[in-house]
């Protein structure tokens, strides 16, 4: 089923000797996730290594935000098992808020907090949640805006952004935590076209300082260029993996195949 | 006609009862902002049971705030002055009248801030959540500051109702300003008393009516207006407005017959 190299060739191990690998972030095992009658994800099965940058493509409904809503415990699995660094994050007793600190996500909606300012924005949980020095929190705060490239944006508050600019911040926001993950879901389908670039550039820029990433995205040109992997995912399991050239150019699945003739 | 005149509006008699209307004002303000006060602090904590996924937290809140609501103020009233002291507790007049007006504003503020809490849209607390904050943080930091703003029309509005409810009081001695009007009337035989109250009454709520209204336009006016702000409320209803329609000024309001 799977064309990936042999580390990412994990259906088959049992759990306890998957979770053995020393650089594994994530690690998703059988993952099954029900709304009520409805089964959104039937059995994933997902490895992310450090520095990887992991593509996710499939279409609308076949479980991408679920899977990633999974990952940091916004939403319950059902069953299966999910392992950041080697914790099992279902296991009774996980420290959800310590997990999340882990793990960035950004959304597509870029939900930031109006009532704050951009750097208000970025340095509210690392004052309330990690409780570090103010002065420290500005500094990376500060740091992490200009990754995104909006120093000159830190006293503004969100309404007075452009999308592309929300959505930078967003991913500072998320970045001030230093997670060893981040995940993206759709972050530049709400965005008008002009504005997608400054934002997938943003990231590709977090990719190549070796930033381990989760990225669901329909931008093929970003995903093959930074991709390091890509799956296909498609009705709640993942069909197909490989490197993205690989995927995109010489798909092996007849549903890759067919969902790549409609999208490219 | 003329009668009407000399015993409802008369001058002299409106500068003899002032200073008596303005000692009740006093009174009345104590108790309006003291209830106030409790009612704000009970209504968010049964606003925060009420929309919690714990049936054990959310049903008393449910229980509470549909008692307080279904029963007359009135009724309350009386029964605090008649049962609390067979309880042994023995407050006095006035705090007496602030514990059951604060214990009844409380039912109508959780709805107001229940409604202003949800009206913000899920996708903040999902991004406070993501970001490691614990519920009771997301909410602190993220979703009540956000609440605030929506909530302050309908809240002042209630604090306007309140203001009038206090009346009530009189039936149990509380020396409030109609209290004092009603001492001032019986013992003189003239009205004017009365009128002299319903323009005290008047001097405290039309200000408040006229900020309400003020901050619903601010707050219609939403992502229109981001220009730097001087003063508290100017800023506190100039922010960029958030997604979600949000129900600005729709709250569920009290009718003033409770
Ligand atoms: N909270 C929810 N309650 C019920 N159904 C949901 C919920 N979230 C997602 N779904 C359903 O799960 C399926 C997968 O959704 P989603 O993970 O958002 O897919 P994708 O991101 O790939 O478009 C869809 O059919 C969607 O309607
Ligand atoms: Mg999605």
């Amino acid at each position: 089923m799977t064309r990936a190299p042999d580390r990412h060739n994990s259906e088959e191990v049992p759990i306890d000797e998957l979770s053995t690998g020393r650089e594994s972030i994530v690690r998703i095992v059988d993952l099954h996730k029900q709304f009520h009658q409805l089964q959104v994800l039937k059995g994933i099965n997902l490895e992310v290594e450090r520095g990887d940058v992991m593509v996710v493509i499939g279409p609308s409904g076949s479980g991408k935000s679920t899977m990633l809503r999974c990952i940091n415990r916004l939403e319950e699995s059902t069953s299966g098992h999910i392992f950041i660094e080697g914790d099992d994050i279902m296991a009774p007793g996980a420290n959800v808020n310590a997990l999340r600190q882990k793990v960035g996500i950004v959304f597509q909606s870029f939900n930031l907090f109006p009532h704050l300012t951009v750097l208000g924005n970025v340095m509210l949980a690392p004052l309330k949640v990690q409780r570090r020095p103010k002065g420290q929190v500005e500094e990376t705060a500060r740091r992490n805006l200009e990754r995104v490239g909006l120093s000159d944006k830190v006293d503004v508050y969100p309404a007075q952004l452009s999308g592309g600019q929300q959505q930078r911040v967003a991913i500072a926001r998320a970045l001030a935590m230093e997670p060893d993950i981040m995940l993206f879901d759709e972050v530049t389908s709400a965005l008008d076209p002009e504005l997608v670039k400054e934002v997938l550039d943003a990231m590709k820029e977090l990719a190549q300082e070796g930033m381990t990433m989760l990225v669901v995205t329909h931008e093929m040109g970003f995903a093959k260029e930074v991709g390091t992997w890509a799956v296909f995912m498609d009705e709640g399991v993942i069909v197909e993996r490989a490197e993205p050239g690989e995927l995109f150019d010489n798909p092996k699945n007849e549903r890759t195949k067919s969902f790549l003739s409609k999208v490219l | 006609m003329q009668e009407f005149i000399r015993l409802w509006f008369n001058y002299s008699d409106l500068k003899e009862v002032l200073p008596v209307l303005v000692e009740g004002a006093r009174i009345t303000v104590v108790v309006a902002i003291a209830a106030q006060a409790i009612g704000v602090a009970g209504g968010l904590v049964l606003a925060l049971l009420r929309i919690s996924k714990l049936k054990i937290l959310r049903l008393p809140a449910i229980v509470y705030i549909d008692l307080f609501r279904g029963t007359p103020l009135i009724m309350q009233v009386l029964i605090a002055y008649t049962a609390l002291p067979l309880f042994g507790i023995n407050l006095d007049a006035i705090t007496t009248g602030i514990v059951v007006m604060g214990l009844n504003t409380a039912a109508y503020d959780a709805e107001i801030l229940r409604a202003g809490i949800e009206s913000i849209h899920a996708g903040q607390m999902e991004a406070a959540r993501s970001l490691g904050m614990t519920y009771l943080q997301s909410m602190r930091y993220v979703i009540l500051p956000q609440t605030v703003r929506r909530v302050l029309p309908p809240l002042t509005n209630d604090f306007i109702i309140l203001i009038k409810d206090t009346a009530i009081l009189s039936i149990v001695a509380v020396p409030e300003l109609l209290r004092n009007a009603k001492e001032w009337v019986g013992w003189k035989a003239r009205f004017s008393g009365y009128t002299g109250a319903a323009l005290v009454y008047l001097a405290m709520t039309l200000p408040l009516t006229r900020l309400v209204s003020w901050m619903e336009r601010r707050l219609s006016m939403g992502e229109a207006d981001h220009a730097p702000q001087k003063g508290f409320l100017r800023r506190m209803f100039s922010f960029g407005s958030d997604e979600g329609s949000g129900t600005t000024g729709k709250g569920p309001r009290r009718s003033t017959h409770r």
